[in-house]
C-alpha cells in the first residue's frame, strides 16, 4: 500500500476531538503542569545525586508524606468544604507544614540510613539497597498509619469549585489550579536557583558537588552541606506532594513510588546533577506523558516515559544539560 | 565458614572509625588462629576438613527427607507447599545473587524475568491459546528468551554507572507489570482488521485475572501432578543451579565478576571485558529467574500479575541481603528463613503460625536474638531483660489501678493457654498493658502514635552509647511488644510483614553489610 494512504488511514485511528487544536493545547497545558510537579521532585533527586552520587529511592516517599501532611492539615482545619480559616491561609499552612515535615523526614533519612554507610565507606551498592529499604518501609508504614484507600483532598469543593474553572489566556484554556501549580513551581525553582547561585551555602553546595573531598579540604563542612541539600530537596518534594493532592484530589501510599520513578527519569533526561536540567527534564517528561495520555492510552503513559528514558540513554546518556563526566582514577 | 574469629585488641579499637589498618595481615592468619581457639575452633577445624561436596550432599539428602517428615503430620499438603515455595524463593535468591552478589549490579527488573518465565510457560502450555507444548521444550525456550531479554535491557545502560542500570531495570519491572495487566486488550493501533486479524482486541495475558488452567509439568509423558512431585522438581532445580553457580563462581568468569564488583575501572584496566561481564551476569540471573517462573506457573496452574510485582522483588532482595550478597549458601539460608519464619510464620491461621502463636515468637525471638548478638557482657543483657519485665509489670499494675479498662486485654496466645503457668505464666500475661478489643472500637490513633514513637526511640537508640542506651532500651523493648500486640499483629499478613522485610534491608546494610553468613570485606589501605 502507498505510504501516504497508509498515513491517512492511521489518522482514522484518532477520534475527531483528538485532532482539534484546542485538544492539543489542552494537552500542552496539562503537560506543563505535570512537568512543573515532576521538575520540583526531580530537583531533589538531582541535588542529592550531584553531591553524594546516590540514587535516593526514598525521595518519592518524602513527596508522598508531604501530600499526607497537607491532607491532615486540611482536615484539621475543617476540610475543603467548610474551612475554618480563609482559603488562602489554609493553603499556605498546608504548604508550610508539609514542607517542614517533609524536610525533617529527608534529614532524618540522611542521618539514620545514609550517613552511617558513608562513615563506613561501604561499597557503592550498599546505600542503594538501604535506600530501597527506606522507600519500601515508608510506603508500608504509610499503609499501616493512613490506611490503603487514598485520602480525598476534595479540592473541588474549594470556594465553590472555582479553582477548577478554566480561564482563557490567549489561545490556552487553563484551570486556576493548574495556573497556581505552574506559578508556584516556577517561583520555588527560581528561589532555589537564586539560593544556589548567590548564597554562601549555595556556593558550598556547588563546590561539594564538584569535588566532595577537595571541598572538605577547603574547610567546607560537607556534612552540613549534605543535610542542607536533603532539607531543601525534601521541602520541594513536600510542596509538590501538596500540589499533587490539590491537583488530583487524592493522595495514596503507593503514589510516591510511581511519581518518584518518573521524576527520577526526568532528572536523568535533563542531565543528572544539573538543576536547570532537572526542571527541563521534568517538563519534557510531563509533556510526553500528557500527550501519551491524550493520544495513545492512559494505561501506557509509563511505557512512554520508559521509552523516552531508553532513547536518552542510547542517544545522549548525559542528558540535555549534562556534561559527559571523564572517569577519574 | 560462618565463624568470624574475634578481633584482636588493636583492630577492635580502630574498627569504628575508618578502615582497619593491618586487618589484611590479621585476616590472613585467621585460619591458623581459629584452629587452636578452644572447643568451637576445634569443631570448626574438623568441619573444614570435611569435603565441601560431602557437606552439600548431606544437606541435599536432608532436604529430600522433608516430605517424609511432613507426611507424619496432619497438614502434609500445607507443609509440602511451604517447602516448595521456600525452595522456589531459594532458586530466585540464587539467581539474584549472580547480579547483586557476584557482579555487584543492582538489578531491580529481576522480578520481570520471573514473570516472563511464568507467563511464557502459561502461554505455551495452557488452554489460553490451545497450545500444549511439553515442559521439556517450553522450559529451555522460555529460559533462553528471558536471558536474551536480560541482555537487551542491560544493553543501553552498559556503559554507564550502576545507578542507571538500577533505574532502567526498576522501570522495566514496572513496565512488565503494566504490560501484563493491560495485555488483555492489545490492538495494533486499531489496525487489526486491516492486517487480516480476526478480532479488534487481542487478549494475550488475561489482564488482571491472569492466565488460569495452565498445564502441569509434562516430561515425555510423565506428568508432575502432586505437591510432592513439585517439591522434588524444585529441589532438583535448586541443586542443579546451586552446583552450576558455585562452579561459575570459581571459574575465570567468577573471578572476573568479583573484580568487577570490587572496582570496575581497575577490572577494565586489566583488560577484562567489563560490558560483556555485566550482560552475562544479568542474563544468567534472568535465566534462573525464568526457570523459577515456569515452576511457579506449573505449581499454581496459572500465572497471575500480583505474583510478579515490586513487593515480591523486595522479598527476594531481603533474602539475598539477609543471607549475605555474594554467598550462595547465604542466599539459600536467607530464602528459607524469610519464607518459613517471616512470610508463613506471620501469616495468620496457618498450621505454621499456630506454632509461632501468630508470629509472636518470631518477633520476640528476633528481638532476643539481636539483643544476644549485640549486647555484651551477659549480665548487661540480663539486667536489661529483667528491667523490661519489671517495667512492664509496673506499667500494667499502674494502668490497671488507675483506669477502668486500660489493662483488660491479656496476651491472647493462640492455642497455648497461659492461664495457669505459675509465676512465669503470670509474667507473660502481665508484662504488657493491653487495652481490650483495640480494633473493635475503631481506635487506631493512639496505637499509630505508639508505632511512630517506637520508630523514633529506635532511631534515637542508634545515636546513644553506654548506660543511657541500656536505660532507653528498656522502654523501647516494652513499647515494641506493646505496638506488636495492639497494632502490628492485626495486619501481620499484609503491610507489617513487608515493613519488617524493608527494615531488614536497612538494618543489615547498616549493621552487617556482609549478611548473616558472609565474611566481612577487608579494606586494604
Amino acid at each position: 500500500m502507498v505510504p501516504a494512504v497508509r498515513a491517512v488511514e492511521l489518522l482514522g485511528y484518532f477520534q475527531d476531538y483528538q485532532l482539534t487544536w484546542s485538544f492539543l493545547l489542552d494537552q500542552l497545558v496539562t503537560g506543563v503542569t505535570l512537568g512543573s510537579l515532576y521538575g520540583l521532585i526531580a530537583l531533589g533527586y538531582s541535588m542529592v545525586y550531584g553531591i553524594l552520587k546516590l540514587l535516593n529511592f526514598a525521595h518519592g516517599e518524602v513527596f508522598m508524606v508531604g501530600g499526607y501532611i497537607g491532607y491532615y492539615v486540611l482536615t484539621w482545619l475543617g476540610g475543603a468544604t467548610d474551612p475554618k480559616l480563609p482559603i488562602g491561609i489554609v493553603i499556605a499552612l498546608m504548604f508550610a507544614t508539609a514542607m517542614l515535615g517533609a524536610g525533617g523526614l529527608g534529614v532524618a533519612i540522611e542521618r539514620f540510613a545514609y550517613r552511617p554507610l558513608r562513615r563506613k565507606r561501604a561499597p557503592r551498592i550498599a546505600p542503594l539497597i538501604s535506600a530501597l529499604g527506606v522507600s519500601f518501609c515508608l510506603q508500608q508504614l504509610a499503609v499501616i498509619l493512613f490506611g490503603s484507600p487514598p485520602k480525598q483532598y476534595d479540592s473541588f469543593a474549594f470556594d465553590g469549585g472555582s479553582f477548577f474553572e478554566p480561564i482563557t489566556i490567549g489561545p490556552f484554556r487553563i484551570q486556576r489550579m493548574q495556573l497556581f501549580v505552574i506559578v508556584l513551581g516556577v517561583v520555588l525553582m527560581a528561589l532555589l536557583t537564586v539560593f544556589v547561585a548567590r548564597t554562601q551555602t549555595g556556593r558550598a553546595m556547588r563546590a561539594t558537588s564538584f569535588d566532595i573531598e577537595a571541598a572538605s579540604m577547603m574547610g567546607i563542612d560537607v556534612d552540613r552541606v549534605i543535610v542542607v541539600t536533603f532539607l531543601i530537596g525534601s521541602m520541594l518534594a513536600g510542596a509538590a506532594g501538596v500540589m499533587w493532592g490539590l491537583m488530583f484530589q487524592n493522595i495514596s501510599a503507593t503514589v510516591g513510588f510511581q511519581v518518584g520513578l518518573i521524576a527520577f527519569t526526568a532528572a536523568v533526561v535533563g542531565g543528572i546533577g544539573s538543576l536547570p536540567g532537572a526542571m527541563l527534564g521534568g517538563l519534557a517528561i510531563g509533556l510526553g506523558q500528557s500527550f501519551a495520555i491524550g493520544y495513545v492510552s492512559s494505561a501506557y503513559q509509563n511505557v512512554t516515559v520508559f521509552v523516552i528514558l531508553i532513547l536518552f540513554l542510547l542517544l545522549r546518556p548525559s542528558g540535555i544539560f549534562g556534561v559527559p563526566a571523564p572517569q577519574k582514577v | 565458614m560462618s565463624d568470624v574469629p574475634p578481633l584482636p585488641p588493636d583492630a577492635e579499637q580502630s574498627e569504628s572509625s575508618g578502615p582497619r589498618i593491618g586487618a589484611d595481615e590479621w585476616v590472613a592468619r585467621s585460619g591458623e588462629r581459629s584452629a587452636h581457639a578452644g572447643l568451637v575452633g576445634r569443631v570448626s577445624a574438623s568441619y573444614e576438613r570435611v569435603p565441601k561436596a560431602a557437606v552439600f550432599a548431606f544437606f541435599v539428602v536432608l532436604a529430600a527427607m522433608v516430605p517424609l517428615l511432613s507426611a507424619q503430620t496432619a497438614n502434609d499438603q500445607y507443609f509440602l507447599r511451604v517447602g516448595t515455595v521456600a525452595l522456589l524463593f531459594a532458586l530466585l535468591a540464587l539467581g539474584l545473587n549472580v547480579a547483586v552478589g557476584f557482579a555487584g549490579l543492582l538489578d531491580l527488573g529481576y522480578i520481570a524475568y520471573y514473570g516472563v518465565g511464568a507467563y511464557g510457560f502459561a502461554m505455551l502450555s495452557s488452554d489460553k491459546f490451545g497450545i500444549h507444548w511439553q515442559a521439556w521444550l517450553v522450559i529451555p525456550l522460555v529460559v533462553v528468551v528471558s536471558a536474551l531479554l536480560g541482555f537487551l535491557l542491560a544493553l543501553p545502560s552498559r556503559r554507564l554507572v550502576g545507578d542507571y542500570l538500577a533505574i532502567v531495570t526498576l522501570f522495566f519491572g514496572q513496565i512488565f507489570y503494566i504490560v501484563v495487566t493491560q495485555g488483555y486488550r492489545v490492538s495494533l493501533l486499531g489496525l487489526n482488521n486491516d492486517l487480516g486479524l480476526d478480532r479488534a482486541n487481542w487478549d494475550l495475558t488475561g489482564g488482571p485475572n491472569g492466565i488460569a488452567n495452565v498445564d502441569r509439568f509434562n516430561f515425555f509423558g510423565l506428568t508432575a501432578s502432586s505437591e510432592r512431585a513439585y517439591f522434588y522438581v524444585t529441589l532438583v532445580a535448586v541443586v542443579v543451579v546451586f552446583a552450576a553457580l558455585s562452579l561459575a563462581n570459581r571459574s575465570r568468569t567468577g573471578r572476573a565478576w568479583r573484580a568487577l564488583h570490587d572496582d570496575a575501572l581497575a577490572a577494565q584496566a586489566m583488560s577484562m571485558p567489563v560490558n560483556w561481564l555485566k550482560l552475562l551476569a544479568i542474563g544468567l540471573g534472568a535465566a534462573v529467574a525464568a526457570l523459577a517462573g515456569t515452576i511457579n506457573a506449573a505449581l499454581l496452574q496459572g500465572a497471575f500479575p500480583d505474583d510478579y510485582n515490586t513487593q515480591v522483588l523486595i522479598i527476594i532482595y531481603a533474602m539475598v541481603i539477609l543471607g549475605g550478597a555474594g554467598n550462595l549458601v547465604g542466599a539459600v539460608v536467607g530464602a528459607l528463613v524469610v519464607e518459613v519464619l517471616m512470610l508463613e510464620g506471620l501469616r495468620p491461621q496457618t498450621p505454621l503460625s499456630d506454632w509461632t502463636s501468630s508470629g509472636r515468637w518470631v518477633v520476640y525471638g528476633g528481638i532476643l536474638l539481636v539483643l544476644v548478638a549485640t549486647i555484651r557482657p551477659w549480665r548487661r543483657l540480663g539486667a536489661i531483660l529483667a528491667g523490661v519485665v519489671a517495667f512492664g509489670v509496673a506499667v500494667h499494675l499502674i494502668v490497671a489501678a488507675t483506669t477502668a479498662h486500660g489493662a483488660d486485654g491479656l496476651l491472647n496466645t493462640g492455642p497455648v493457654s497461659y492461664g495457669d503457668g505459675g509465676w512465669l505464666g503470670w509474667l507473660i500475661r502481665h508484662w504488657l498493658a493491653l487495652p481490650a478489643d483495640t480494633y473493635a472500637t475503631g481506635t487506631r490513633a493512639p496505637f499509630n502514635a505508639a508505632l511512630v514513637l517506637l520508630i523514633v526511640l529506635v532511631l534515637v537508640l542508634t545515636l546513644l552509647h553506654g548506660w543511657a542506651r541500656d536505660l532507653l532500651m528498656i522502654p523501647t523493648i516494652w513499647l515494641a511488644g506493646f505496638v506488636w500486640e495492639t497494632r502490628l499483629v492485626l495486619e501481620a499478613s499484609g503491610p507489617t510483614r513487608l515493613l519488617l522485610l524493608g527494615a531488614i534491608l536497612i538494618v543489615v546494610m547498616t549493621a552487617r553489610p556482609q549478611g548473616l553468613l558472609g565474611k566481612p570485606r577487608v579494606e586494604v589501605v
